[in-house]
């Protein structure tokens, strides 16, 4: 296999992996940026992942499966805003309850409704979202380097990787640029000076949290009818906590949030390639090392060593109003 | 608040309360399981015969019971501190890794010397693993929660690196170790009972039970009865008051962290030296988690945390023989109602107790 083909599958392998990242790094800024701790963007991702298997497989629609996906997705987070916004309850022991809740009762539903253990059986191909062509993408196929970046790499994905490309600069122009986006920034800064000048606080975190649950429910489910075509057990893998782990070190951040997902998702993606490959000069890399980078670095970013991560003023303290 | 109103009887926060939300969570269990198509009282009535309806289920309750002893006081000690470290899956992965080491490496010694050692790479292990987290906070201003959910991935990819490319039995398919010395494995409870004429049936139920009891002692000592406990406590309730008061703040945080570390890391004695006798992969098997559940019930308390412990022990195997009873009803059920026990008596807590301690508070004052 020559370099330039190696290098198309890695940015095509790339750009699949960053896609649920992607979507579930920038709901986590909506909840961040409004001041709720959100652990819970596995959980979410995976009910979403089990809805949207479970509605495409009975209706055979894939749309009504994104649907679903979303609509679990957002009830979790109608529960996180209850408990933190209304009842200022501890928003890390929130998220964390409800990602083991899921991890529980998308098995047990599993079996209970299609009686193959945790998973559901195979969603048929009309019931799932299939890699799309683009125009022109046959015919420049044959092409040498720059014009096979189009056909190899942008063109052929499911249609959520180009829903989550979309979705990027929207975000950002949402948080940076909107009057929803100050006040997002606003009750996440100061909640008390936005209460003062008239913001409710508490339904802005509600509006960021629905946000955060739509995003959510898209990236669970882009895992089980785009990227696969069923749901198993725990699907998600840690792919919350990396996306967590994306958002803190872009910073909450719009552009090196996306910067950071692409990161990881291109160390997955070489470090699936590299698994007992042996580098001149190097020999073989561990993949474990590789896994582990994303955290390592979040770790030393963290901790002030590369660069520094604030955290928005206000997260993780509930909003209590005074009367 | 009426303020001629005393506080509520104690009893109403440590009993009422916790057993109001462990109905809630045993109501929102039971709708599902009755969702699903099965009774739900008839499943209650199979989980509690399946874990304390005979010798051989007790024991089982009690072996899943020490790890969340373990994990519990982890979670407590971090929380009287001020801080929720939810890295007791990797920190009792760490306890492991460090206990396997250690039993791989004295080969042939005297057990009287050797699981003293192992015991204590453990705690050093799994206390290296929550003070590490514990310097980032202290030093560097690193958020807990954030570091160790990273930490419960480093340890993840560690392990599996030495299992995978290191430690792995030559000639072996899975990722497992030799097994150990048989000198120095803790011994099974039903041997020990065994040899007082107790007939128990097998279990892996080990001594580990034993540092469990005497864990959750010292935890009580530590944190009601020295200096470094009042200043875990103090930094707990008010980190800039403890630093006026001259507590060396820092310190205290990292030593609530390394000492959460270490007792998380109990979970590898527990598993690796009294069960497994190799090290392998995923033993913890989200044991670290159900700490959080355990301390939360257990209001931080020792004797809460025993309490919540041997519950949530009995729901572990309860839960696996319900799975084999009702083929409807998966395992995953156990982990639904940690969820949601999580969810009403962490998340939720101030749903019913602001509103209970105030009516309770009125009646106390009617009576003075």
């Amino acid at each position: 296999m020559d370099g330039a083909v190696w290098i198309l599958l890695i940015l095509d392998a790339t750009l699949r992996v960053a896609t649920p990242l992607v979507l579930a790094a920038f709901a986590g800024m909506f909840a961040e940026r409004s001041g709720v701790i959100d652990i819970g963007l596995e959980g979410k991702m995976l009910g979403a992942a089990f809805a949207a298997a479970a509605a495409a497989l009975v209706t055979g629609s894939p749309w009504l499966g994104l649907l679903a996906g979303i609509g679990a997705s957002v009830a979790l987070a109608m529960i996180h805003a209850f408990a933190c916004v209304t009842h200022g309850g501890n928003q890390v022991v929130s998220g964390m309850a409800l990602n083991i809740l899921v991890a529980g009762l998308a098995p047990v539903l599993a079996l209970a409704w299609f009686g193959q253990g945790g998973q559901t059986p195979l969603v048929a191909d009309g019931a799932r979202f299939r890699p799309l062509h683009l125009p022109f993408a046959d015919r420049l196929s044959d092409l040498p380097f720059p014009a096979s970046l189009y056909s190899e790499v942008v063109s052929g994905h499911n249609l959520i990787v180009y829903v989550a490309a979309a979705a990027v600069p929207a975000a950002a122009w949402l948080i940076r640029r909107t009057r929803f986006g100050l006040r997002l920034r606003a009750v996440g800064e100061a909640p008390e000076a936005a209460d003062t000048a008239g913001i409710s606080v508490a339904r802005v975190r509600y509006l960021a949290l629905a946000l955060c649950g739509v995003l959510c429910g898209v990236a669970g489910t882009s895992l089980s009818i785009a990227q696969n075509a069923l749901f198993i057990q725990d699907m998600t893998a840690g792919m919350g906590y990396l996306a967590l782990a994306a958002l803190v070190f872009g910073k909450w951040r719009p552009v090196p949030t996306l910067l950071a997902c692409l990161l990881f998702a291109f160390a997955d993606a070489v470090q699936v390639r590299l698994q007992g490959v042996d580098i001149p000069g190097v020999g073989v890399l561990p993949v474990q090392a590789i896994q582990a980078l994303p955290y390592l670095l979040t770790v030393l970013l963290l901790a002030g060593f590369v660069g520094k991560a604030v955290p928005p003023a206000a997260i993780g303290r509930p909003y209590i109003k005074e009367h | 608040m009426n303020p001629a109103a005393g506080p509520a009887p104690a009893w109403v926060g440590h009993v009422l309360v916790p057993a109001l939300n462990l109905l809630l969570a045993l109501a929102v269990a039971g709708a599902i399981v009755a969702a699903v198509g099965e009774d739900p009282l008839r499943a209650l009535r199979l989980l509690v015969s399946g874990a304390l309806g005979y010798p051989e289920a007790i024991s089982y309750t009690l072996y899943y019971a020490t790890n969340f002893v373990f994990t519990g006081l982890a979670v407590a000690v971090a929380f009287h501190c001020g801080l929720f470290n939810i890295g007791g899956e990797g920190q009792a992965y760490m306890g492991g890794l460090g206990a396997g080491l250690a039993a791989l490496a004295l080969d042939g010694w005297p057990a009287a010397l050797a699981i003293p050692i192992a015991v204590a790479a453990a705690v050093a292990f799994g206390g290296l693993w929550g003070f590490l987290p514990g310097w980032l906070r202290a030093r560097r201003g690193s958020h807990v929660v954030i570091t160790t959910i990273m930490f419960n991935f480093l340890a993840a990819a560690l392990l599996t690196y030495l299992m995978v490319e290191i430690l792995i039995e030559p000639g072996s398919q899975a990722a497992e170790s030799r097994t150990f010395d048989p000198a120095l494995w803790l011994p099974f409870m039903h041997d020990v009972l065994a040899g007082l004429g107790v007939d128990a049936g097998r279990s892996p139920l080990n001594m580990a039970v034993l540092i469990a009891l005497a864990c959750l002692i010292l935890f009580w000592m530590f944190i009601w009865r020295t200096r470094w406990g009042y200043e875990i406590r103090a930094v707990g309730r008010n980190e800039t008051a403890a630093g006026y008061a001259g507590m060396a703040t820092s310190r205290t945080i990292i030593l609530a962290m390394a000492v959460s570390g270490a007792l998380a890391g109990l979970v590898g004695v527990n598993e690796i030296m009294g069960v497994h006798h190799r090290l392998l992969l995923e033993f913890t098997a989200g044991y670290g988690f159900v700490g959080i559940a355990v301390a939360l019930m257990g209001r931080n308390h020792p004797v809460g945390i025993l309490l919540a412990a041997l519950l949530f022990g009995a729901l572990y195997q309860g839960g696996s023989e319900l799975a084999l009873d009702m083929p409807k009803v998966s395992r995953e059920m156990v982990v639904v109602l940690q969820g949601l026990v999580i969810l009403f008596s962490g998340a939720l807590e101030h749903l019913f107790r602001p509103a209970l301690e105030r009516f309770f508070a009125r009646g106390g004052a009617g009576e003075g």
